[in-house]
């Protein structure tokens, strides 16, 4: 059975250039940067020359990233280790359709005393600026907004919010998993203050993330020991790691325009053609300000996960915002926020490309999805009302 | 990704009796697309009444649509009686299980089958004093006890898992809490009295007492799992009268049951002599 691999904002493939730069690290290069011996020394220069190309991708000096081992980390760190060097102010501004690793975080932050407002967002998943601007204060420890959003793919206007955050010199951070390697970004341009992302939403493994922090930043760590990563992160340099995410950065920035072309015109072709093909189907999310790569719809009456083994079954994989994926009983906060309605939001269906999909996966997906949602409808109870009660108009 | 059993994915990529009987005698429907899954239910009898077709349509994820699926081809061929008989945990055996988290298919299509042989007998489905307490999903409080009851459930969780309740916004957890507690309650709790060593006599009063809380706690739950109950008449000198109640009331093997499993328990957790009879 041949593999349709549209869930590219859930994991990637390893890229094979990067599996091939991991893979002497792995064997004879095992040395700890820290090390005064010559082994030490051969991975600590590979390990700056790494640093030097993801410092590149986002625009950034390379000491101005720390290393660690996922963008869950980047985030708690970024958060906690904030709110601890500003432990005089108590409130937190975030948004109601974060990642959960921020917005759990969040919520447990508010359990510990914190104000936090979680700024909400219109049917299109756009933020009101109004809304920042009337609740940021001299309280205001962090803001916290991710740069595009997983589910729906929808870009926030970070510069703009930047503005206003920086205007009252409050830090900010943006949870930039998404984005980093499928949009242009560049620190020396920004406000934001500190970033996260992740290697394996960029073709390198699962395992390593990067915390940007602009310098200057006020900052306590997260993980406490020894001296790495310049006292910001304790624990020995995962080298195998950040030489395979220095490799993917390198070859995201070389693929950059090729995701913005091709990826996304595979990506309109798809939407496009699941729109025509299949009646009562919406898209979630502003598609003016979106990753070229990501797709949500939801085909209404139907429910996700019966869409997604189905498709499974026939070697494509993509994923749901509905209840039933999850294992928790209520669909997506993320499409609950925006306000889709539940019977789209059930039937929620995310695809996400990358640079390794081509125009016969496209036609693929476009020739098996439309009877697998037919097939469902029929089953379903609510499709038969449904069209007996529109004829009725 | 699940693990659904093989029986499982049969089921949802090869439904059987997919469909809606027109003027059917027994019609249910339970569940909503608010909350995710719904089944609708139809089926007619023939001469003898015995269920001769059955369809269902469901909106739902795959084990949802597979429960439904199974549960169709368990009450092909059954008296409604027969049928009544299936609980949830049946469902999920016919399939070789189903994840935790998904027990509530099964649920649903229990309750679909109770709402069709309601509406065909003409009844109003039950719902006499109920509350609803999980506003998220619209759950009451009758149907959180059936379920803690007939599944043996003694968390907050693992009744979410069954009937969704408490998944939404979880405050009625304390009141889900609540119920357990006041079906397990009594029975978590130490018996308050015991079985005397021998030699020692009970008071009548005592071993009245005795009697009646070891029905309670040990013998009509597990009656109740079959739909069967009973209830204490009169109890004289050593001969415990009472009159058998729901299913076990047309049970042929009632009297096995009264002596072989009732009269038992009895003897051992009250007193060595005692014996059952059915007062009519």
């Amino acid at each position: 059975m041949r593999t349709i691999y549209v869930d590219n904002n859930a994991t990637t493939q390893v890229a094979p250039e990067v599996f091939e730069a991991m893979t002497p690290f792995l064997q004879d290069v095992y040395g700890n940067p820290s090390s005064m011996h010559f082994k030490g020394g051969e991975a600590q220069e590979a390990m700056a020359d790494a640093r030097e190309k993801v410092a590149d991708a986002v625009g950034a000096s390379p000491d101005e990233i720390v290393f660690t081992s996922c963008g869950t980390e980047s985030d708690n760190t970024a958060i906690l280790g904030t709110l601890e060097s500003h432990p005089e102010k108590r409130h937190i501004i975030s948004t109601r359709v974060e990642h959960p690793a921020v917005w759990t975080l969040c919520k447990h932050i508010e359990k510990k005393g914190y104000r936090v407002t979680m700024l909400s967002v219109d049917r299109e998943g756009r933020l009101d600026l109004d809304e920042l601007r009337a609740t940021i204060s001299d309280d205001t420890a962090l803001v916290s907004i991710m740069y595009a959003n997983n589910e729906t793919g929808v870009i926030f206007p970070i510069e703009e919010i930047g503005q206003i955050v920086k205007s009252r010199a409050i830090p900010f951070h943006t949870d930039a998993v998404q984005a980093v390697g499928k949009i242009p970004l560049d620190m020396k341009k920004s406000t934001v203050d500190m970033l996260s992302f992740s290697g394996h939403k960029l073709h390198a493994p699962k395992g390593i993330g990067v915390l940007y922090i602009r310098k200057g930043t006020k900052f306590s760590p997260f993980l406490i020991g020894g001296h790495q990563e310049r006292g910001r992160r304790g624990g020995t340099e995962n080298i195998p790691y950040i030489v395979g995410l220095g490799k993917a950065c390198e070859l995201a920035a070389r693929h950059l325009e090729e995701e913005n072309n091709r990826v996304l015109s595979l990506r309109d072709k798809l939407e496009g053609g699941l729109l025509e093909k299949i009646p009562d189907t919406l898209v979630n999310g502003d598609r003016e300000h979106r990753l070229p790569n990501t797709v949500s719809v939801s085909f209404e009456y139907v429910e996700g996960e019966s869409i997604l083994l189905m498709l499974s079954n026939l070697g494509i994989c993509a994923s749901s915002g509905s209840a039933c994926t999850s294992g928790s009983l209520e669909p997506s906060h993320v499409l609950r926020a925006m306000g889709i309605p539940f019977t789209a939001a059930h039937g929620s269906v995310r695809f996400s490309l990358s640079i390794y999909n081509t125009e016969e996966d496209i036609d693929y997906i476009l020739e098996q999805l439309p009877p697998i949602i037919e097939r469902l409808r029929e089953i379903s109870p609510f499709w038969r009302d449904y069209i007996k009660a529109s004829s009725k108009k | 990704m699940w693990d659904y059993t093989e029986k499982v994915k049969d089921h949802f990529m090869n439904p059987r009796n997919v469909g809606e009987i027109e003027h059917p005698d027994g019609f249910g429907e339970v569940g909503s697309l608010a909350c995710g899954d719904a089944l609708r239910l139809t089926f007619k009898l023939d001469e003898d009444r015995r269920i001769k077709d059955v369809k269902f349509k469901t909106f739902g994820c795959a084990s949802a649509i597979a429960s439904s699926s199974a549960l169709t081809e368990m009450v092909k061929g059954k008296t409604l009686e027969e049928a009544e008989k299936i609980t949830n945990r049946d469902i999920a055996d016919y399939l070789g299980g189903l994840p935790e988290e998904k027990m509530h298919c099964s649920v649903m299509g229990r309750e679909a089958l109770t709402a069709a042989i309601a509406s065909y007998r003409g009844e109003k489905v039950e719902k006499e004093e109920f509350e609803v307490i999980c506003k998220c999903f619209g759950i009451t409080d009758k149907e959180v006890e059936r379920a803690v009851k007939e599944n043996n459930l003694h968390t907050v969780e693992q009744v979410t898992h069954y009937t969704k309740a408490g998944g939404g916004c979880e405050s009625c957890h304390p009141k889900i809490e609540a119920i357990i507690d006041k079906v397990w309650g009594e029975k978590e709790k130490k018996p308050v009295l015991v079985k005397p060593a021998k030699g020692e006599k009970l008071t009548n009063i005592q071993r009245m007492r005795l009697i009646e809380e070891t029905l309670e706690r040990e013998i009509k739950p597990a009656l109740r799992q079959d739909g069967g109950d009973l209830e204490l008449i009169d109890i004289e000198g050593s001969k415990v009268l009472v009159a058998l109640r729901g299913t076990c009331s047309f049970c042929p093997s009632a009297d096995f049951t009264l002596k072989q499993y009732v009269e038992a328990k009895l003897r051992e957790f009250v007193a060595d002599d005692l014996s059952v009879e059915v007062k009519e």
